[in-house]
């Protein structure tokens, strides 16, 4: 496949919740070495546009293909197994499971052929290293063994990235990551997402603006469902509809989140 | 990972605790009448039973009020494989037994699952209580009666053995310790089943299925797997019932069995196996000694189970493993693994 072609394409794609468009004909594409950043206000659809790449939720109409293979209404683990990894707004993690264990059971889910009775799981070295590896990318290593109940909610934030990157994805959906962190990890995960893209296609959905324009190679905004531009982070900054329906008057900073 | 002394300490008591129990079931039958040999042996019977139900219930979050069933069908795969007045071969009818089972929970499972919550319970309820009227109200295994199994299972090998008999059923001695080696078996191969990676996964289902699915689990397989060998290890031990009991007759397979099973595993403490086991016996002991008090035995049973469900949250055994943890943990720091 060619290098350059993107790994995540929709078309036309919409969901509606009874009357309600979250969704709009939304297009976009992601492809490895970009960062693509979603923004806008509350309630624009942007937890809804990841749910549908993911396969949490089945779209309403329009298509979605992954790697140039229609994905459009498959269900979320087939999804998964595509390489394709998401993170949670609001987190979604095994409370009563250690953070070790909660990126086990995610690098677990790579294992081929996958059902597996009779070797014990802690066992498998692979996996051990894989869900280690995950945890120190977020930043945890040295917490893998409390439960993840016990962690603080900026840890919990850490883990929800870490059990995304133990199922080692190509196409990475992050929803708000940065959200409920405090400003050392956030720190930390930019400069982890930095590092990712050299190999990674990522879609990024984040109301943190200094992040997102110090990483993101594309922006899309939307507003109402609908995407209101496209474009690099320049060229977005200087569109007049976007200031005039999310950025305000140039002043990103007081969007709440 | 890090030196977890207190999980280490816990751990060591519990084998010990095991091992314990294990030198008390295997020298029972020197120092006991025939009387409690047999109660025995029905209480191990019953505790594979409710153990293979903790599988569902207790590791993978499905509450199935129907896993009576398999065990009353592997029952009646006895009775049917045995010639009139005549054994059946044990190695040609536990195969059956068992594979007979596996396959109705194959074919119930594909379409119990596909509900949840108080739907799962109410649907597995209804499969077994089709199953319950087939063999109640047909002539298929004598109605209402059931039918007698004159002789307990053959454990004479083929000619290839020249016919050598490792054991002999009819003798409750050996059948005791045939039951005591199936409840050891089952324990070993559920314990390396909780472990294994698929044991990882039905307990990540049984904490939050929505994630197990976008981690890329395909989690109805998984749920229908725990729920495959849950009704092969009940259909074992209704086998041995049946054996045991030397008749079948519907109440194997009636909701009273699968709600008793339940009790059983709540009683003992769901998510852990010898609570399970446990459970079974505490309910047969209440039960006989209930029994030897009142005609009334139900209404004390039911207030024993009330007052378990109050006072113990966790079950017998959950509550003695959280007091234990409390006493040993000094941090946070807390290991979980099903
Ligand atoms: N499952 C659902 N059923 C009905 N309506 C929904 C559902 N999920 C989202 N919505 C609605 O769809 C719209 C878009 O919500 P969504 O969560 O996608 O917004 P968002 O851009 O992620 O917002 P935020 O920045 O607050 O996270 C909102 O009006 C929301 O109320
Ligand atoms: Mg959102």
């Amino acid at each position: 496949m060619d290098e350059r072609a993107p790994i995540l394409r929709t078309e036309g794609l919409s969901k509606h919740f009874g009357g309600l468009a979250a969704v709009r004909e939304v297009a976009l594409t992601c492809r490895v070495g970009e960062l693509h950043a979603v923004i806008g206000p509350n309630g624009a659809g942007k937890t809804t546009l990841i749910n549908l790449l993911s396969g949490d939720l089945p779209p309403t109409s329009g298509r979605i293909a992954v790697a140039g293979n229609d994905v459009t209404g498959l269900p979320a683990h087939r999804i998964s197994r595509l390489g394709v990894g998401r993170s949670y707004q609001k987190t979604n993690i095994f409370l009563p499971f250690t953070g070790f264990e909660n990126c086990r059971l995610a690098a677990q889910s790579r294992l081929q052929p996958s059902m597996r009775f009779f070797a014990p799981a802690h066992a498998h070295a692979p996996t051990r290293a894989a869900a280690e590896r995950a945890l120190a990318m977020a930043g945890l290593e040295g917490r893998a063994d409390v439960v993840a109940a016990s962690l603080s909610h900026g840890e919990q934030r850490q883990l929800e990235i870490a059990m995304t990157l133990a199922t080692a994805p190509r196409l990475l959906l992050l929803d708000e990551p940065l959200a409920g962190m405090g400003a050392e990890e956030s720190a930390q995960i930019v400069a982890l997402l930095k590092r990712l893209r050299a190999d990674h296609a990522i879609l990024l959905v984040e109301h943190d603006m200094d992040a997102v324009f110090a990483v993101a190679d594309t922006l899309t905004v939307m507003v109402d469902g609908a995407v209101l531009a496209t474009g690099a982070p320049d060229a977005i900054r200087a569109n007049r509809a976007v200031q005039e329906a999310y950025l305000g008057s140039g002043e990103a900073e007081n969007v709440s989140s | 990972m890090s030196a977890a002394s207190p999980g280490r300490r816990a751990s060591v008591a519990g084998a010990a605790v095991l091992l314990a129990c294990l030198a008390a079931l295997l020298l029972m039958p020197l120092g006991v009448d025939k009387f409690y040999v047999q109660l025995v042996t029905k209480m191990m019977i019953m505790a594979v039973f409710a153990m293979s139900l903790d599988l569902l219930i207790g590791f993978t979050g499905l509450v199935s009020f129907g896993h009576a069933a398999y065990f009353g069908v592997a029952g009646y795969v006895l009775a049917y494989a045995a010639p009139q007045y005549q054994a059946a071969s044990l190695w040609v009818s536990l195969p059956l037994a068992m594979a007979v089972s596996a396959f109705l929970a194959l074919v119930i499972g594909l379409f119990v699952l596909r509900t949840s919550g108080v739907y799962f319970i109410m649907v597995t309820l209804a499969f077994a209580q089709m199953l319950y009227f087939v063999f109640h109200d047909t002539k298929l295994a004598g109605g209402t009666d059931g039918v007698y199994i004159y002789a307990r299972p053959d454990a004479a090998l083929g000619e290839w053995a020249g016919g050598w008999k490792p054991f002999d059923l009819e003798n409750f001695v050996h059948l005791y310790y045939v039951v005591l080696a199936l409840l050891v078996l089952t324990w070993i191969v559920l314990r390396r089943v909780l472990d294994s990676p698929f044991g990882r996964v039905i307990a990540g289902i049984k904490v939050n299925e929505p994630r197990m699915r976008s981690l890329g689990y395909a989690t109805f397989r998984y749920k229908l797997a725990s729920f495959v060998i849950a009704g092969t290890l009940a259909g074992t031990a209704g086998y041995f019932a049946a054996a045991q009991f030397g008749y079948v007759n519907p109440d194997l397979l009636g909701w009273h069995l699968s709600g008793s099973a339940i009790m059983m595993v709540i009683l003992g403490g769901m998510g852990t196996l010898g609570g399970a086991a446990l459970g079974a016996f505490m309910m047969m002991l209440l039960e006989l000694l209930f029994q030897g008090l009142t005609k009334h035995w139900q209404l004390l049973m039911g207030c024993s189970i009330v007052g378990v469900a109050l006072l113990l949250p966790h079950g017998l055994l959950g509550t003695v493993a959280a007091w234990w943890g409390r006493r040993a943990t000094t941090g946070d720091t807390e290991r979980t693994d099903g």
